[in-house]
């Protein structure tokens, strides 16, 4: 008779095995070398399907250590699936502590949004990113936006700027404007609204970007200069909602969802799940960077 | 001398791989630009000539004579397999420009180089407004103010009887005449010192070609600008340039006055290509 000998009767700490997050750590250390340039890395096999966060998580399996503190937001919310599935998963993979404060959190991966609350040198976002090549929407070519990336021949992403403008009178783009970074590459900022881009730049924290379907990460790091593409006589603008307020909390100043309540009545609330709870505990605002004035 | 302002000397294209004695075995001589014995084919050798300022330079030729390759190659769409290309105004005259990066190239051929194509499609971004693709241009060269771009495309546009209102629709939607215009208002947008033309007028009906040729000797006259114009047509060369190049199996056969060639020309492939000029 067989005996069934079951040879692996756990899995590596953060599921990964240790050469491969060596080699996904490396690469970290290359697109932060490199500020905004993409790494081409192995993206391993993971239980999640490609698409779904797989380079978020490569990033953060890879970084994790048992004392850090974990918060994984999808949209800024803590309790999409999503967000909770991969929680979970890593919580399951490695006996790390969780949380959903932003403030606490020494490790954060976020899907299409940065964090209200103002990150600190102590705290590293890891973003899940669908599609790192800024330029596709206007080369279809890997060879080809290659070669621009190389040549920093960007004119035809600031024509499609210019066509914008002409068509609709602004800067048209909801999600993933696209930034200049550290005066050289031009990147994709992972479709986050308007709204969280110039906090890119000259932030306190690490940004990390992974980007699994793909196979790419990139990196901007602590304290420097992002730049979303604007012309000299057309401005790149956030979003604006003409003085409104968030209906459960009552105060303006963040990115706010349009939602409609059972009752079919229109509402807006801030976005970011636990920057809204602390809002409503009537304790003092988090800090936040807020850039509206510059306009 | 140094008053040339573009000297291209022994330019050569090969696709295929060559032998010592491709460049022999090719040509008007043997009749052929297929090697015999690689079939390598050469599609321009030794072309050496010098380019003045203010000078229009017509390259004719039959098909396939290397004439389109010839201009490409000047536009750096092609790589050249060997020569070299001097521009006075890089490194005053003293830079071979096919030796130069990729990055330096695109300077050159957005700061100093202009090019119409036959086909609008090549040289027009059709998914573009007209005045996106001058703008391209224009970014491409440094402007980054919206409002001087638009003016400045309104003034390209209306110089090349453009409608101006036409300025945001895609040139997807213009006649054939109107898409050449707008190709070449892009060309010209940064004021150029040198333009290339290849086969500007072929597919445009007769009134059009006489209406873009007036345009383009319009422009040079106004603007001075040098240019080397490739066409077939041997009405074409003899409106717009001064000085002519006649092309067979990519070697240059005969080059002198544009009136000279017409009138009394010497090589017996010339005599045939004036004769069956109607």
């Amino acid at each position: 008779m067989i005996e069934n000998t079951r040879l692996q009767t756990s899995y590596n700490f953060g599921f990964i095995d240790e050469s491969t997050k060596k080699e996904i750590r490396r690469k970290l250390l290359k697109a932060v070398a490199i500020p905004g340039y993409q790494v081409p890395y192995s993206s391993p096999e993971m239980p999640i399907a490609r698409g779904w966060g797989t380079g978020g998580l490569h990033v953060t399996l890879s970084l994790i250590q048992k004392q850090d503190l974990l918060k994984v937001i999808d949209q800024g919310s803590d309790a999409s699936v999503n967000a909770c599935s991969i929680r979970q998963f890593v919580q399951r993979m490695t006996g790390c502590e969780v949380t959903t404060d932003t403030a606490a959190a020494t490790l954060i991966q976020t899907r299409h949004r940065i964090p209200e609350e103002i990150l600190t040198e102590k705290q590293i976002l890891v973003f899940q990113v669908p599609q790192p090549e800024v330029l596709r929407p206007v080369e279809r070519l890997e060879n080809r936006t290659r070669q621009m990336h190389a040549e920093a021949d960007y004119a035809r992403m600031w024509v499609s700027l210019y066509e914008s403008f002409v068509r609709y009178g602004s800067l048209m783009r909801g999600a993933g404007y696209p930034v200049k970074v550290n005066g050289r590459y031009l990147m994709s900022p992972s479709p986050i609204p308007r709204w969280d881009v110039p906090n890119l730049s000259h932030a306190k924290c690490l940004y990390l970007f992974g980007a699994g379907r793909e196979k790419r990460i990139y990196a901007v790091p602590p304290h420097t200069l992002v730049e979303p593409l604007e012309f000299e006589d057309v401005r790149f603008r956030v979003e604006d909602w003409g003085g409104l307020n968030c209906s459960y909390s009552g105060q303006g100043d963040a990115f706010l969802d349009e939602i409609y309540d059972a009752a079919g009545v229109r509402k807006f609330v801030v976005n970011d799940s636990n920057f809204l709870d602390k809002l409503r505990t009537g304790e003092p605002r988090p800090p936040q960077r807020l850039f509206r004035e510059s306009q | 001398m140094n008053d040339w302002l573009l000297r291209v000397r022994n330019l050569t294209k090969i696709y295929g791989e060559p032998d010592g004695g491709t460049i022999d075995r090719t040509g008007p001589r043997a009749s052929t630009n297929i090697c015999s014995q690689t079939g390598a084919i050469v599609a321009c050798a030794d072309i050496s000539f010098d380019l003045y300022p203010g000078e229009v330079l017509g390259v004719v030729g039959e098909s396939g004579s290397g004439k389109s390759t010839l201009v490409q190659l000047l536009y750096f769409d092609q790589e050249a397999t060997a020569g070299e290309v001097l521009l006075q105004a890089v490194e005053e005259g003293n830079a071979n420009l096919l030796t130069l990066s990729g990055q330096r190239k695109r300077y050159l051929r957005n700061h100093l180089l202009g090019m119409v194509y036959q086909n609008p499609r090549d040289g027009l971004n059709l998914n573009f407004s007209a005045g996106g693709n001058i703008a391209e241009k224009l970014i491409m060269a440094g402007q980054m103010h919206v409002g001087k771009m638009r003016e400045r495309s309104l003034h390209l546009l209306a110089q090349t009887e453009v409608p101006t209102q036409r300025m945001d629709q895609t040139p997807r939607t213009f006649s054939g005449g109107m898409q050449q215009r707008v190709q070449i208002s892009k060309a010209i947008a940064n004021n150029p010192p040198l333009l290339f033309l290849d086969e500007v007028t072929s597919g445009l009906d007769v009134s059009v070609q006489a209406k873009v040729l007036d345009m383009i000797r319009q422009l040079q006259a106004d603007l001075g600008i040098s240019m080397i114009v490739v066409s077939h047509d041997l009405g074409v060369i003899r409106m717009l340039t001064d000085r002519t190049i006649v092309l067979k199996h990519g070697r240059i056969v005969e080059t002198g006055l544009t009136d000279q060639i017409l009138q009394d020309p010497q090589h017996p492939y010339t005599q045939l290509l004036v004769s069956s000029l109607l």
